[in-house]
């Protein structure tokens, strides 16, 4: 390439690299600064994690819930992925639709709208009782069920479209390959079908795992207090017990933890690949 | 794709040696398939690509060793069993499919187009690797090809469908000097059509006539149309192409409208007074004529050069 041409591109990326520095590394070196010299320098705050219980609790939560939710919406994600690949043209559009529909409502209306439904009065509890088949009504929200409920709920598109899109460039003949030289419907899907899936699979993982972990609105609104999720309570600490010091020092853990995920499936796969760069 | 079980059929039965397959689905039928493009699973090596088939039989990798072994060896690519698919050429690929579908020991063979994503020159080696695989193994291979010369040269036996019903079926020897119909003779090969009226029968030939021109025809005037009519398959290269008004039974002039040189022939296009255009070739290293366009020759051929086929 030419070399003044090559000057022209860096300063076609430089207003972007300007701001990322100054409105976001710049922000985030502070923050980790923070979490070392508030309110005494030195690595007081993340003696936290070790020391004090609170913590350790609110992270087990934060793994347990974003495991479960990881694994839930990643297997429906499969499901509906699945069925978009295999159905008609016309079908396929409407899925794409609705699948792409919750992207577009907001996070707080989708929020508030499980409360509704999971809530002791809302449609779901009196539903089941009008059936008869529960005597008092369950607790669905307020608890990690409907946190779960909520956030796979949200997570979904994220795990449908890398599924989806993966799937499309799957060859069907080698299916019908699979089933001429001898493989059961279930064989052919195992030995061939699912394999070539496998880099949609860690993708939406990854995505959606890492998406949970700070995940913030879905998890304070349906856990309404009684599940408290790593953010929720950075947030908690940042306002209202305003000790930054213990917000920052989550907050950076929380990015170390993503940073630590992704170094551990890179040992077994190669990212690159999975997210198209290669 | 209604014999390797995938379509079914809207009506009728598939029999293999007897018994009615028609209802079992296509991992039940124990047929070995080569499919168009080879449809070789990318995420495995060429080794577990073999092993599949004995796999989804129950076959561990240790005891299919020596058949995935033997079968590699057959098709002569031992040395890159530990390759993935993309690492091979199209030729490899398709040695790989092939001993793929071969290492279960199938009751049959189906190739679906299987030579029709690789070049000429490899091609022409594939047919004579087939040809001799078949022969050293003894398995029916059921051969689906677009390419008539394909069909004619690895067949023993060539079934010519046309809107789903058999149109004739025999040897390729005797489907190319024989044609039923029009359409075979169209379909394997090139062939002229000429169409005459008879206008004289002997015992063991028959006259016809085209305008002015009155020809001799081998045989007996079958498949005469409603106004007596008969049609005449006569292959381009039956005839022979002259300066001078060659010594055989049939002979008209004509004038060289187009020619192609392959090598090892040429191929003209005459037009003539009363048969219309012909397509005649003749051996380019013993062509006794000046090829050039607007050139007046002469055409002969003897009155069992042709053949009368049905006109559908």
């Amino acid at each position: 390439m030419h070399a003044s041409l090559r000057r022209i591109y860096w300063w076609l990326i430089a207003p972007a690299v300007l701001l990322m520095l100054v409105f976001y590394i710049y922000p985030l070196v502070q923050v980790l600064w923070i979490s070392v010299t508030d309110p005494v320098p030195g690595l007081g705050n993340y003696m936290e994690l070790i020391e004090r219980p609170l913590i350790h609790r609110i992270w087990m939560t934060t793994l347990r819930v974003c495991v479960i939710t990881t694994a839930v919406t990643v297997i429906a994600g499969y499901a509906v992925a699945y069925a978009m690949c295999h159905v008609g043209d016309r079908h396929r559009t409407w899925m794409m639709f609705c699948v792409l529909l919750t992207f577009w409502l907001s996070v707080l209306i989708r929020a508030f709208a499980w409360v509704m439904l999971l809530r002791t009065e809302g449609i779901v509890n009196s539903g089941l009782q009008e059936l008869g088949l529960i005597d008092e009504p369950l607790r669905l929200v307020r608890n990690e069920f409907g946190v779960i409920v909520g956030m796979v709920h949200f997570m979904l598109p994220l795990a449908v479209l890398p599924i989806y899109s993966n799937m499309t460039g799957i060859d069907t003949r080698l299916i019908s390959a699979a089933r001429g030289l001898g493989a059961s419907p279930i064989g052919a899907f195992t030995n061939i079908y699912l394999p070539l899936s496998k880099p949609g699979l860690i993708a939406a993982t990854i995505l959606v795992f890492v998406f949970s972990l700070g995940f913030f609105i879905t998890p304070a609104l349906l856990g309404g207090g009684k599940v408290v999720m790593i953010s929720e309570y950075i947030q908690v600490s940042f306002e209202e017990t305003l000790r930054w010091g213990q917000a920052t020092m989550l907050s950076s853990t929380l990015l170390f933890s993503v940073l630590l995920s992704l170094a551990l499936v890179a040992r077994f796969v190669d990212l690159k690949k999975v997210f198209g760069a290669r | 794709m209604s014999i390797a079980g995938f379509v079914e059929p809207s009506a009728g039965q598939i029999l293999l040696d007897d018994s009615d397959i028609t209802a079992l689905p296509p991992d039940k039928r124990n047929f070995g398939m080569v499919f168009q493009g080879y449809a070789l699973f990318p995420h495995m090596t060429v080794a577990d690509n073999i092993w599949f088939p004995l796999k989804v039989r129950g076959v561990s990798k240790a005891n299919a060793g020596d058949r995935v072994r033997n079968a590699l060896d057959l098709v002569q690519l031992g040395h890159l069993a530990e390759r993935y698919p993309s690492q091979l050429s199209g030729g490899q690929q398709q040695r790989v499919a092939l001993a793929r579908a071969l290492v279960f020991e199938p009751a049959l063979l189906l190739l679906d187009e299987p030579l029709s994503a690789l070049d000429k020159k490899l091609r022409a080696d594939l047919q004579w690797e087939l040809k001799s695989l078949h022969h050293r193994l003894g398995t029916t291979f059921i051969y689906v090809t677009h390419d008539q010369e394909e069909a004619l040269s690895m067949s023993d036996e060539i079934v010519i469908l046309r809107d789903g019903k058999i149109e004739q079926q025999g040897g390729p020897g005797d489907l190319y000097e024989k044609p039923a119909t029009r359409f075979v003779a169209d379909f394997l090969g090139k062939s002229n059509f000429l169409e005459g009226s008879v206008s004289g029968t002997q015992s063991d030939r028959f006259d016809y006539a085209i305008g002015e021109q009155t020809l001799v025809q081998a045989g007996k005037p079958d498949h005469q149309k409603v106004d007596g009519k008969v049609l005449v398959s006569l292959r381009p290269e039956k005839m022979v192409i002259a300066d001078q008004r060659p010594d055989t039974v049939n002979a008209v002039t004509g004038t060289i409208s187009a020619f192609n040189y392959y090598g090892s022939t040429y191929h003209f296009q005459v037009a003539t007074r009363d048969l219309g255009d012909l397509i005649v070739t003749s051996p380019a290293w013993t062509c006794s004529i000046e090829p050039s366009i607007g050139n007046d020759i002469w055409l002969g051929w003897q009155p069992d050069a042709s053949v009368v086929v049905r006109d559908r």
